[in-house]
């Protein structure tokens, strides 16, 4: 930290370096502010100005026509669902298993923590999967958007790091003071883990709200899709919202297919650039103390 | 030594360690806790490990598993005669290789850079910025660049025509496929990406820069001596992590790219099981296929552990 350069070589370095890093950020963030700014311009803008980061006129068109029915809104709907009672049960799994896995003395623990290793290296694969998933009765169910990815073992072995390095003095005490188990987790463990929970919280809701995967495979109904499945449906295969959006209303003017496609994508963005900033805050320290540790 | 010397050594232990049953008394709410999550590593991840046997058999959906007729290698037979076979090696390893020159290499040089800014703020804003899009999905990544790459209005292909004259089919043919999944790669996951060498970067003693300043050392020299050895080690995990996956190149990344059009470049293992089995039904040929895929992945995983830890290196296990 307390480094300093002052020679000329040294500043020449450091520009250098400021200017391929600010480069390196606005690589990353510029296709996004074309696509926003892009969904609100007009047909004829975009066909003249290719790429702008302001429209001239501000046209809600695009937003106008995509809500113009309830499909889009309904697989919101659907992306919510999973992804809020995913998480939750994200959450139950991963934290009631991490904690018996935490304690060195607990009899088969080494046994149970190889069995989940074994299966990062080695799976059944997706056809297995998928022939258990229907066996369960589970296809064209949203339990198949939250089950089969209920535990995931790498997250689960930081998460048993973690635990782990909470003093076991802590919790005997808390033994000595008449607390079982559950009391300490419950009490003790959980509220000295929240750093970390909130980690896997974001992490995981995130993952649902991207998964594209498992709908692909499980979700056959187009009226159960999740917005991911729709978004590919109506950007990348261009059948507008399995029909829905053509039965548009006459009053609406046809507006680009650019933009509407600009404005699709942004709205399956938004959740994610809201709640960044607040999953910013915590991912890097959340992770580190859980990985860097084990 | 010799077990002669083991059972005194043990006896003293055995008296004090409490009975099996006394344990699981002990213990009982946290065999509790662990149950779910056996559970659903049973269900989900070990009954599938089971579900390989069908590679073996010929599935019909309403024999069912346990009646299906044993075929022994004849679907693996069946898939390395055919000719498709090669052209999915070639693509998967292909892709792999092109991640693993161009896209491996990138968050280093991202973290070794950002490592030698000073100004907090800046350091800050970059990596705020570089770590956006880990969190778009794949489905957001693919549809962006459908939207700017289409020739049906895409900003490319206006720029291109403007300036040349001409326009590229650049989803539709075979030599772009492979340039658009490695730069999606690297604009979507190496800011993320950074965070590991950032990590291990931390660790370093800053006196070892106060002394190579003396010796002499410029900033390159800095970077060469202190700073890219003290990510050597993870920067090995991670090339072995990358080699056990090295016939994985991401499902839903070519999957949302991949057309007829392009499907001689880009077909890989994880495609064609879904194609060959969740589109076509053939169950037990495509369990064939990933099965091959996943034997292979492990033998790679444990192939290069077990080289690292011989050139010196710590290796994963």
């Amino acid at each position: 930290m307390a480094k300093t350069y002052k020679s000329v070589p040294g500043t020449l370095f450091d520009v250098t370096n400021y200017i391929l890093l600010s480069v390196c950020a606005l690589t990353a963030i510029l296709p996004f502010i074309f696509v926003i700014s892009g969904s609100f311009a007009t047909d004829a803008e975009l066909t003249k100005r290719t790429v702008f980061l302001i429209p001239e006129t501000f046209s809600l068109a695009a937003y106008k026509f995509i809500f113009s029915t309830d499909t889009i809104i309904k697989a919101i709907g659907v992306s919510m669902f999973v992804t809020v009672f995913g998480t939750i049960v994200n959450l139950f799994f991963t934290v009631t298993m991490a904690y018996p896995l935490a304690r060195r003395a607990l009899k088969g623990r080494n046994t149970v923590l190889n069995l989940v290793i074994f299966s990062m290296l080695f799976g059944g694969g997706m056809i297995p999967t998928y022939l258990v998933i229907r066996e369960l009765h589970l296809l064209d169910n949203y339990g198949a958007l939250i089950l089969p990815g209920a535990i995931s073992a790498f997250n689960l072995i930081i998460v048993k790091n973690f635990f782990q390095e909470i003093p076991a003095e802590i919790e005997e005490s808390a033994k000595i003071d008449g607390c079982n188990d559950m009391g300490i987790l419950w009490k003790i463990v959980l509220p000295l883990s929240m750093p970390v929970l909130a980690t896997f919280t974001l992490f995981y809701a995130v993952g649902h709200w991207n998964d594209f995967f498992s709908a692909l495979l499980y979700i056959n109904t187009p009226e159960k899709w999740p917005l991911q499945v729709l978004l590919r449906q109506i950007v990348l295969l261009s059948q507008a919202a399995a029909g829905d959006l053509s039965a548009m209303d006459a009053t609406y003017v046809q507006p680009p297919d650019q933009s509407i496609k600009m404005a699709v994508i942004v709205v399956g963005t938004i959740p994610i650039l809201l709640v960044y900033p607040f999953l910013q805050k915590h991912f890097a320290k959340g992770v580190m103390l859980g990985s860097v540790k084990g | 030594m010799k077990p002669i010397s083991a059972p005194s050594m043990k006896q003293p232990s055995r008296n004090f360690r409490p009975s099996v049953l006394a344990t699981l008394k002990r213990d009982r709410w946290l065999y509790l806790l662990l149950l779910p999550g056996a559970l659903y590593f049973l269900v989900f991840k070990y009954v599938p490990m089971w579900g390989v046997l069908l590679a073996f058999k010929n599935y019909q959906p309403y024999t069912g598993f346990w009646n299906s007729e044993w075929v022994g290698l004849e679907h693996f037979k069946l898939f390395f005669a055919n000719p498709e076979f090669f052209m999915l090696l070639r693509n998967t390893l292909l892709l792999s290789l092109y991640n693993l020159v161009f896209f491996f290499p990138a968050p280093i040089v991202i973290a070794l850079l950002l490592n030698e800014v000073r100004l907090a703020f800046f350091k800050r804003t970059v990596q705020t910025l570089i770590y956006v899009p880990h969190f778009i999905s794949m489905v957001i990544v693919a549809s962006m660049t459908y939207v700017f790459l289409t020739t049906q209005g895409g900003p490319v292909n206006a720029l291109l025509f403007k300036y040349t004259g001409t326009t590229i089919e650049f989803l539709a043919t075979t030599e772009w496929f492979r340039p658009i999944i490695i730069i999606q790669s690297i604009w979507k996951e190496c800011g993320w990406g950074t965070i590991i060498f950032l990590a291990a970067l931390s660790g370093v003693d800053v006196e070892q820069y106060e002394a190579a300043k003396i010796d002499g050392a410029n900033r390159w020299r800095q970077i060469w001596h202190i700073t890219l050895p003290a990510i050597r080690s993870t920067i090995i995990i991670l090339l072995i992590l990358r080699m056990g996956n090295v016939l994985e190149n991401g499902f839903e990344q070519i999957y949302l790219l991949l057309n007829p059009l392009n499907r001689e470049v880009a077909e890989v293992f994880d495609t064609y099981v879904y194609f060959m089995g969740i589109t076509q039904g053939a169950f037990s040929y495509s369990t064939a296929v990933g099965l091959f895929k996943s034997v292979i992945g492990v033998i790679l995983v444990l192939g290069t552990n077990s080289l690292a830890k011989r050139f010196g290196q710590s290796g994963l296990y």
